[in-house]
């Protein structure tokens, strides 16, 4: 499944990106690397970012990013 | 006056960076990620001695200061927050081109201990940049807040580089990294940083790629780390043959520039 479909407080593991170029490596230096554990807290009012634990900090990730990570639970 | 690499590297240092030199003193960069507290850092390290401009064509600020330590000034320069140096927007491509090309005595990267793990990644990268790094560790207040306790000792063992707890905003640390940054400059302690070793496949690829860029870049060996250069080229990066491109240009210009004014004032004289 996609991470945006993961629900807020369930544990998820990364296990690909399906984005590319720029973008991928940008997702690769905040340290979404196959095989981390991702945990979504908190959506903004909005909706989107939402907050999502990961490697013991707080990251906020758009729609846009999180369609492009696919993760396992 | 004859032609010497250091006339020309301060030319280089001036024209393409914006950095004012002083008599020579050591030039010392300051990296990290954003939100770590590098400028305050900075601040507590400069005081009044600092002023704010811009990288050379582009909109992303630079401040640059003076230190002084042991009788000896240091001119510092803070370098865009960043999480890589891997060119993927502006400011990282500052930040490297800088620790690449303009080659600071020293790097200091400033990382932020309760967010340690995800600040490594840049420390590592500019580890595999240059020898000369210090690794500061701010915020340690924060991460006592928060329960967390870091081994610094084991830490400096494992990166084989001299790292100093700190808390920026209340002064602590900001001798010891004077102190470090004074001992790394002249030469008083050399630091062996770990160094990532990549699958089989890669270092074969690298082995094949750098004697090529030896032969290529032969006058320029010596400055750009061929091994880093090599990674980069088998990354995919685009920008840092333009980059090399560049500034090896300009170096070139101003060995051009000296050899013409000497040639205009023998003409004279």
């Amino acid at each position: 499944m996609i991470l945006t479909t993961l629900p807020i407080g369930s544990q998820g593991k990364i296990k690909e990106l399906t984005a590319r170029g720029k973008q991928r490596r940008r997702l690769l230096d905040l340290g979404l690397i196959p095989g981390t554990t991702i945990i979504p807290k908190m959506k903004s009012p909005s909706g989107d970012p939402v907050a999502y634990l990961i490697r013991g900090t707080v990251l906020a990730l758009r729609k846009e990013e999180t369609d492009l990570i696919e993760v396992s639970v | 006056m004859g032609l010497t690499a250091e006339s020309s590297g301060i030319n280089v240092l001036k024209d393409d960076f914006n950095i004012e030199l002083d008599r020579n003193n050591p030039i010392i960069a300051l990296a990290g990620n954003p939100n770590t507290g590098k400028s305050t850092v900075f601040n507590g390290l400069t005081g009044l001695r600092q002023h704010t401009g811009n990288w050379p064509g582009k909109t992303v600020t630079q401040a640059q200061g003076i230190f002084t330590y042991q009788n000896k000034e240091f001119t510092i320069v803070d370098l865009p927050g960043t999480y890589s140096l891997l060119a993927n927007s502006t400011e990282e491509m500052v930040a490297r081109d800088f620790i690449c090309f303009a080659r600071p005595d020293a790097t200091i990267v400033v990382a932020d201990a309760s967010n340690l793990e995800r600040n490594l990644n840049l420390v590592l990268q500019v580890m595999e940049l240059t020898d000369n790094v210090i690794l500061c560790v701010n915020l340690m207040d924060e991460a006592e807040r928060k329960n967390i306790k870091i081994d610094i000792e084991k830490l400096k063992e494992e990166l084989g580089i001299q790292i100093i707890p700190a808390v920026a905003r209340d002064g602590k640390g900001l001798k010891e990294i004077k102190e470090t940054v004074y001992q790394i400059t002249n030469k008083h302690l050399i630091t062996k940083p770990w160094k990532i070793k990549y699958s089989r496949e890669i270092e074969d690829a690298v082995k094949k790629i750098v004697p090529i860029l030896e032969d290529n870049l032969y006058n320029l060996s010596s400055q750009i780390n061929l091994r880093w250069l090599a990674l980069r080229l088998i990354e995919g990066d685009r920008t840092i043959l333009q980059s090399i491109d560049k500034y090896f240009l300009s170096y070139r210009k101003s060995i051009d520039n000296i050899y013409e004014s000497e040639a205009q004032t023998d003409g004279v004289g």
